[in-house]
């Protein structure tokens, strides 16, 4: 196990900047989530890692060796790939032992360490099949086993469980993140599932286009997203996004639409003419009646989701949604005024940054 | 450029594909520029011009197309008429047509007629020249042949095939000796059209006939012209016919392939038969980039 | 739901028609072999014997040409196109070859343009010059060469339907190029070599025009030239020899037929070739 350090990392396909100045730290034993849209970048990075794709600027350190143009063999990361790579002429138990065969390891040293894992993962029984054999969920495991038997500085995971079904992919990510807790090795897992990555990850990276949005960990990156791309992207529905104008002096929000509310709570002292206020929408409220602070919309639907509702509303061109937590669905007037949770309330600048 | 890291290093590959390389250069690059300097000499396997060949210039070309009395018997002209007519009757009438209408008549259908049919066609598809060619001598003898017991069924008296009418022998014969290519090409083409496309029609109300005209011919196009270019590539360069008729009686039957044979291999004058080859080459390759052309634009990205 | 397809009986007559054309050009070849009185017309034998095999088997010439030169030419055709090929596509598709593609379509036309009759003299005079005429290796070289693209072709496209990731995930266990080669492509490559290798046996089993050229010497022809030798000087074919020969020589090719439709059905396998 060892620490990851990627430093100003580049690639180019043509005039697609696939990774664009990627820098990350990864500490030893540490799980991070590489999350974001399809096309960012995630499978590129990840790859560089591996030596599968060549580093075109910067930096890839494992503990403390700069393996940048080491070809993957000698860079001593195992790696679970989305279609498993299985090798279908070999059993279950060649295709686990295969990196260990590949270093000379003794067949009857090997054999124990196979047997070991594959117990371990629940496949010890399957050891003489081949992989057509198998279904999907435990082709799935096999592909974690020959991973964990390498015993690498750092294993790297492209969106492992997205073959799955829903059922068998919520029993894999459980499994996973058991295996993980187990065996702590440092692992960079590559998901375009936010709850994936929240479930499993120390600590999410939200890349787009080719840059790092944000990296915390999963609660601070729900809670305080750091700009309108990880709020609009992070949650479902995502975090409501309005454009707004705040006259500081007079402590008035003026909306597009041509409303204005009192704001009584803080605001950001950088907010200005070019704002957007983003507010979660658990963190909003409906009211059959209006009031200074609150704002005006138009009801648009309800969807009823069984433990909780989620309402759709109009602002002008604006598209707002409400999360409700009830059984009871909710029954709205043509017109309903919102209020805010307070301290739940963000600014995002012209750029799209969070001021604080 | 970066160095993207392969499977294969640079070394290792060029390793990999050298013996072929080796081979097709020999045998597929070599001969392609040898003919076209040969063609410009008077070599031949004897004689003083064995030895010696000299430089002629454009003497072979334009003995070739000595428009004075190349459509004569045996001459250029002629040879080249006989294989249009080769290629139009056997490839694109009988092939194609044969071929397109087997795989509709057999559009979504497994039985066992359907299987007869296939697997009888695709045994004259594979079944060596020479056999073929003398199963086909057999077939049209004027005294015995089965063609003629056949049509005798019908009241109609015994031809001699091959002396009288060769061009319609060899037509018939490579009609029935190719169409399993095209009947498989479409019966591929026609099983990846989604049955929906045709259920959405007949939901419609279309004929038949216009769910022929309207759905699957367009959707076939591609398929179609892939065909009738490929198709007429290998008629127009095949050599079989000759195994049957020699290309005779009287050169009646001498397709362009054949009548470069007899010029270079049998008369050995080998400058004479290159030009002949430079120019079915030159034809092959209009064909052969047409067909890169349309399997280029088939090719999604 | 109706069908796209006109009345079952006009189908099955129209089916029994296409069967007919297809099957009565080789209808002779399923009572002649057996007949020791044949003719050119079909006919059921009045007695059925085996006595034509019998001429055709006790012919040194024709049983050497059908049982060693045909098998050694054709197998080693076969066995040098497919090991050639694979290596050749694999490293055409696995590579670090620059304009790989480009030089695969440039194979492709090339193969396309310089066909069989058109380069059969300079290979005639190339074999001659390279001392090879009339040996059992010019006539093979030849025979391979003029088969790889197509197969050069089919390969590629079969390993380029191959994922990627599973050379990838033997790169990150730790495996050099040979060693993922021979653990890990090789194996998953085999139905392709399979397919080449059928197919460029048929082809050199099947073929005429390359030995009848580059083999002179008698003793040495395979099956397909040697088949008229059952012709008299005149031209007139000794019938019973010929039925019995050429059931003979065509049987390996429906056997390989009927392994390859059991095995994968026959379809396509790319190329601009047969
Ligand atoms: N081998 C390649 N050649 C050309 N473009 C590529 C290649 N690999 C990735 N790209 C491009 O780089 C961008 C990032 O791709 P990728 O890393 O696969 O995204 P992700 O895994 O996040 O979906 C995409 O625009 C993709 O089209
Ligand atoms: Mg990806």
């Amino acid at each position: 196990m060892a620490s990851v350090k990627l430093a100003q990392l580049r690639r180019t396909f043509g005039t697609v900047k696939a990774v664009d100045n990627v820098n990350l730290d990864i500490a030893d034993g540490e799980f991070i989530a590489l999350l974001g849209p399809s096309g960012c970048g995630k499978t590129t990075t990840l790859r560089m890692v591996a030596g599968l794709e060549a580093v075109e600027g910067g930096q890839i350190h494992i503990g403390n060796r700069n393996v940048s143009t080491l070809p993957a063999r000698e860079r001593d990361v195992a790696m679970v790939f989305q279609d498993y790579a299985l090798y279908p002429h070999m059993t279950i138990a060649e295709n686990v032992g295969y990196p260990l065969k590949v270093r000379g390891v003794p067949p009857a040293d090997l054999q124990r360490q196979v047997q070991l894992v594959a117990d371990r993962l629940q496949i010890g029984g399957l050891l003489e099949r081949r992989p057509a054999q198998l279904s999907g969920g435990q082709q799935q495991r096999v592909s974690l086993a020959r991973a964990v038997v390498h015993k690498a500085q750092v294993t790297l995971y492209d969106e492992p469980l997205s073959n799955l079904d829903t059922k068998l992919r919520l029993e894999a990510r459980a499994f996973l993140k058991h295996l993980q807790r187990e065996v702590g090795v440092t692992s960079i897992y590559v998901t375009h599932d936010q709850a994936e990555a929240m479930a499993l990850a120390d600590r999410i990276v939200v890349m787009n286009a080719g840059k790092v949005m944000q990296a915390d960990s999963p609660m601070a990156i729900y809670r305080r997203p750091a700009n309108t791309f990880v709020a609009s992207f992070i949650g479902s529905p995502p975090m409501n996004l309005l454009p707004c104008k705040v006259d500081q002096a007079a402590r008035i929000l003026r909306f597009s639409d041509g409303q204005s509310i009192q704001w009584s709570q803080s605001v950001p002292a950088q907010a200005s003419d070019e704002v957007t206020l983003g507010i979660r929408p658990e963190h909003l409220h409906w009211h059959a009646e209006p009031a200074e602070e609150r704002l005006g919309a138009e009801h648009f639907v309800t969807q009823a989701l069984g433990g909780e509702s989620v309402i759709v509303l109009r602002l002008g061109e604006h598209t707002l949604a409400i999360r409700q937590f009830t059984d009871d669905v909710p029954v709205l007037p043509s017109r309903v005024w919102l209020s805010f949770d307070p301290n739940r309330v963000y600014f995002y600048g012209a750029d799209g940054m969070l001021l604080s | 450029m970066i160095q993207r890291p392969t499977i294969l290093s640079r070394r290792m590959s060029l390793a990999f594909v050298t013996p072929a390389a080796v081979l097709i250069i020999l045998f597929l690059i070599y001969p392609f520029f040898s003919i076209i300097s040969m063609s410009f000499t008077n070599q031949s396997l004897t004689g003083a011009a064995a030895r010696n060949p000299q430089f002629v210039g454009l003497e072979n070309y334009t003995n070739l197309f000595d428009f004075e009395n190349w459509m004569s018997r045996g001459e250029f002209g002629s040879s080249l008429w006989i294989t249009v007519q080769f290629v139009f009757g056997s490839a694109l009438i009988g092939q194609a047509g044969l071929g397109l209408f087997i795989a509709i008549l057999f559009y979504r259908r497994r039985d066992f007629f359907r299987h007869l049919v296939y697997t009888l066609a695709i045994v004259a598809w594979i079944t060596p020249d020479v056999v073929i060619a003398f199963a086909w001598f057999a077939f049209l003898d004027p005294f015995t042949g089965t063609l003629n017991n056949v049509l005798g069924l019908f009241g109609i008296s015994p031809l001699d095939w091959l002396l009288d009418y060769p061009l319609v022998s060899i037509i018939l014969f490579n009609t029935w000796r190719g169409t399993a290519f095209s009947m498989l090409l479409f019966t591929s083409a026609l099983s990846s059209i989604a049955p929906s496309y045709l259920e959405t029609a007949q939901v419609i109300g279309a004929s038949r006939w216009q769910q022929f005209k309207d759905i699957l011919l367009p959707l076939l196009q591609t398929t179609i012209a892939t065909d009738l270019i490929l198709i007429t590539l290998w008629t127009f360069n095949t050599f079989t016919p000759f195994l049957l008729t020699g290309g005779g009686p009287s050169f009646r039957s001498e397709l362009v392939s054949i009548y470069t044979y007899r010029i270079g291999l049998q008369r050995f004058e080998f400058g004479a038969g290159s030009a002949v080859a430079v120019v079915v080459m030159m034809i092959n390759l209009i064909l052969a980039s047409i067909y890169l052309v349309i399997a280029r634009s088939r090719r999604p990205r | 739901m109706k069908r796209f397809a006109p009345g079952r009986w006009l189908v099955n007559g129209l089916s029994v028609i296409l069967a007919l054309f297809f099957v009565t050009p080789l209808m002779w070849f399923i009572f002649a072999p057996f007949d020791p009185t044949p003719n050119l017309s079909v006919q059921l034998p009045e007695t059925f014997s085996l006595d034509n095999f019998q001429t055709v088997i006790s012919n040194a010439t024709a049983m050497r040409a059908l049982l060693q030169n045909s098998v050694f030419i054709s197998g080693s055709v076969m066995v040098l196109t497919a090991a050639l090929a694979a290596l050749a596509a694999y490293g055409l598709s696995r590579g670090n070859i620059p304009g790989r593609d480009i030089l695969t379509t440039v194979l492709l036309l090339f193969s396309s343009v310089v066909t069989g009759t058109a380069s059969m003299v300079p290979i005639f005079v190339l074999i001659y010059n390279l001392g090879l005429f009339n040996t059992y290796q010019g006539a093979i070289l030849t025979l391979v060469g003029g088969a790889l693209p197509t197969s050069i072709f089919i390969m590629r496209d079969f390993i380029d339907g191959i994922p990627k990731s599973y050379e990838e995930a033997a790169m990150v266990s730790g495996a050099g190029s040979l060693r993922i080669f021979r653990d890990i492509a090789l194996p998953t490559l085999r139905p392709g070599v399979l397919v080449v290798a059928i197919l460029a046996f048929v082809g050199a089993w099947g073929s005429f025009l390359i030995p009848l050229i580059l083999i002179r010497n008698a003793d040495m022809r395979p099956a397909s030239v040697a088949f008229y030798q059952f012709y008299g000087d005149e031209g007139n074919p000794n019938i019973r020899a010929v039925a019995a020969y050429a059931l003979l020589y065509t049987l390996p090719v429906l056997l390989l037929y009927l392994l390859v439709n059991a095995r994968y059905g026959f379809r396509f396998f790319g190329g601009i070739k047969q």
